[in-house]
């Protein structure tokens, strides 16, 4: 909520500061971009290593759940048991597993499927083009659809439209996704038989999954979008630029709406989260494969390394979107820089 | 969402007060209150249809019996998938069950989840943006880093690690969805600790000699609680949200209890022949969703306004 409230900082994780300490008038400097990177390892690490204490330091025996959870029902006899410790390195101290484990997801191993066999790893890059697929089709329906809403809520004059139009977005997001899906393949599927209903065929098969994961991510676009236009159509720029005689469209798309969209880009790290966590939900309901199927499905069969493994890489992906963030804003948005400069006049040395 | 923006730009611009304005007799005060939000209510539909939807949903969880005399449970071999009528509201599924009566029943497992959710991100995050806020310095750093990383992993995928490590059931649901909201909590408690922090009230009672858990649970809690429960009464819609969403993955209460996350999951398939097993259900946790956001945009400007 942050975020939808304080649109005019650059970044969710408070890179605010940061940002106009270090950076020069003319772009960035090499040591706050330097101190960004290092911050991003920093809490990917650190992602790592909790995904690491909740699996293996919370009540339950990993190896007799995976076990139980594994293909057969059958009970595992002891020195089966004592096998997989060994093979999974649980017999090692805790520290020791800790250590070995981090040395190898440093180079990319995020170790094996337990249900599977297979390197956790090539799972995740399997699983990723659908998803990628996925998401980005629902980000582009999502960018379309809540940048048409913000746009025509806040150029709306009449009350009532207004009010309409303003409250859609809270409305999207209090729909369970779920839902969502499940009423678009009986109404567009089973009923009017225009979009397969579940699998992953082609283009077709795509359009019902893009359209609900885009609901709520449309709404959220919407509401921050529309909070930031109503921000910067109270700027006196905007005043001087109707003096001069501009339509209200073109104050809207060509005054207000530039720098409306600077400030939505701060919330495209917690955008990208939303839209790998959603997938878990909407690549459920429509059986479609990816990374949300994976996770769904190791979790139901207690598959702790690709829990952990997915866990880390959704980490990676929201820390290095908000990273290019932190670089790249300050580039777009002029008004920082020189902001950060006379604030703190040492800082352009 | 207009309203939004203004009170908060209105709150940031008005500074911190440090002690409640005028004081006032605690009676009048609450006769003041209450008026006060009746006539919120009769000036704005919406706002009341949200807490007459809350009201009933809350009902339900106490006493479903007001509701339906079926049992939840109870199936009729001679009334199977009927479509909603004047007899079963809202249908029955393959069992011939009354999905009215299971959607009622149903309430107060997912009412309860959402709230063990909601008061473990409230206790917890809270707990944890106070300490950070008032201690400062190194605990501050540690703290605030480990939120940051808490606020990396997607709220959905940070449930479902702490599922797998805890198991399915109801409560450990219940706790996965806390867990994953325990960092917006912290930063906002450290965010309101930092402004109260610099009080002078504050300075006073560390000058007059109290500890400082004395200061920090009599001084600094009390003024900084409110934003952290706006932010409660924000976060219920989405620990509803939350709680179906694993148990529509099949994470939550086992199959014959009538949660509503694995009601509509159940539906999923008979959705061709039989829409209202999962259509109505959904319908029920969206209008709960909308109400408890709704009640707490306004419960939001209406802290504004007082300030």
């Amino acid at each position: 909520m942050e975020e939808l409230t304080a649109p005019a900082s650059p970044t969710g994780t408070g890179g605010t500061a940061g940002a106009v300490r270090t950076v020069r008038a003319g772009g960035l400097t090499r040591r706050y971009a330097a101190g960004r990177v290092l911050r991003a390892a920093g809490v990917v690490w650190a992602a790592y290593t909790l995904s690491f204490l909740v699996m293996e330091l919370l009540p339950g025996d990993p190896v007799a759940a995976m076990a139980g959870a594994g293909l057969q029902l059958q009970p595992v006899s002891e020195v089966r048991l004592a096998q997989l410790r060994e093979q999974y390195g649980f017999d090692q101290p805790v520290l020791a597993q800790y250590v070995d484990y981090l040395a190898r997801a440093a180079r990319g191993d995020l170790g094996d499927s337990v249900a599977l066999g297979r390197p956790v790893t090539s799972m995740i890059t399997t699983a990723l083009p659908p998803t990628l697929a996925l998401a980005a089709s629902a980000l582009a329906l999502a960018l379309v659809g809540g940048g048409a809403l913000a746009l025509a809520a806040t150029y709306t004059r009449r009350r009532w439209p207004r009010q309409v139009l303003l409250s859609l977005p809270s409305l999207g997001v209090s729909l369970p996704s779920f839902w969502v899906g499940l009423m678009l393949v009986e109404l567009l599927s089973f009923r009017a038989r225009i979009f397969p209903a579940f699998g992953d065929d082609g283009v077709r098969g795509l359009v019902l999954p893009a359209m609900t994961l885009a609901v709520p991510t449309a709404a959220m676009i919407a509401q921050v979008l529309a909070t930031s236009l109503l921000t910067a159509l109270d700027e006196p720029y905007i005043q001087t630029a109707r003096g001069k005689g501009a339509s209200r469209a073109r104050l809207q798309l060509w005054h207000a709406l530039p720098n409306a969209c600077l400030s939505t880009l701060t919330v495209a790290g917690l955008l990208v989260g939303q839209l790998l966590a959603s997938s878990v939900v909407i690549e459920t309901v429509f059986s479609r494969d990816g990374i949300g199927r994976i996770t769904a499905d190791a979790v139901t069969v207690q598959d702790i390394p690709v829990v952990q493994g997915v866990v880390v890489f959704s980490a990676v992906v929201v820390v290095i979107t908000n990273l290019l963030i932190d670089l790249v804003y300050p580039l777009l948005d002029r008004r920082i820089t020189l902001a950060g400069a006379a604030a703190v006049p040492g800082a352009a040395r | 969402m207009s309203d939004i923006l203004i009170t908060e730009a209105g709150r940031r611009a008005v500074p911190q007060p440090s002690a409640d304005p005028a004081p006032s007799p605690a009676r009048g005060r609450r006769r003041g209150r209450a008026s006060r939000v009746a006539r919120q209510l009769a000036r704005q539909p919406g706002l009341a249809l949200a807490v007459a939807v809350v009201a009933l949903v809350l009902l339900a969880a106490v006493w479903p019996g007001l509701f339906t005399a079926r049992d939840p449970l109870r199936a009729d071999p001679s009334a199977i998938l009927r479509p909603p009528g004047a007899r079963h509201w809202f249908g029955t599924d393959e069992l011939g069950r009354d999905q009215y009566a299971r959607v009622v029943h149903g309430a107060v497992l997912s009412l309860r989840a959402t709230l063990i959710a909601v008061a473990l991100a409230f206790v917890v995050g809270g707990g944890i943006g106070l300490l950070a806020g008032f201690a400062g310095g190194r605990v501050e750093d540690l703290l605030m880093r480990m939120v940051d990383v808490l606020l990396a992993i997607p709220a959905v995928l940070l449930s479902l690690a702490v599922v797998t490590a805890l198991g399915y059931g109801t409560t450990k649901v219940a706790v996965a969805v806390g867990v994953a909201s325990v960092a917006g909590f912290a930063r906002v408690a450290r965010a309101e600790v930092l402004k109260v922090r610099q009080a002078v009230f504050v300075e006073a009672a560390r000058a007059s000699g109290s500890r400082w858990p004395s200061v920090l649970i009599h001084h600094v809690a009390p003024h900084a609680v409110g934003p952290i429960l706006a932010l409660a009464a924000l976060d219920v819609g989405g620990a509803v949200l939350a709680v179906s969403a694993l148990s529509f993955l099949g994470y939550g209460a086992a199959p014959p209890a009538p949660e509503w996350g694995s009601l509509i999951s159940h539906g999923r398939t008979y959705l061709a022949t039989a829409w209202w097993l999962s259509a109505l259900p959904g319908l029920v946790l969206a209008a709960l969703v909308l109400a408890t956001s709704r009640i707490s945009r306004a419960i939001d400007s209406d802290r504004s306004r007082q300030r």
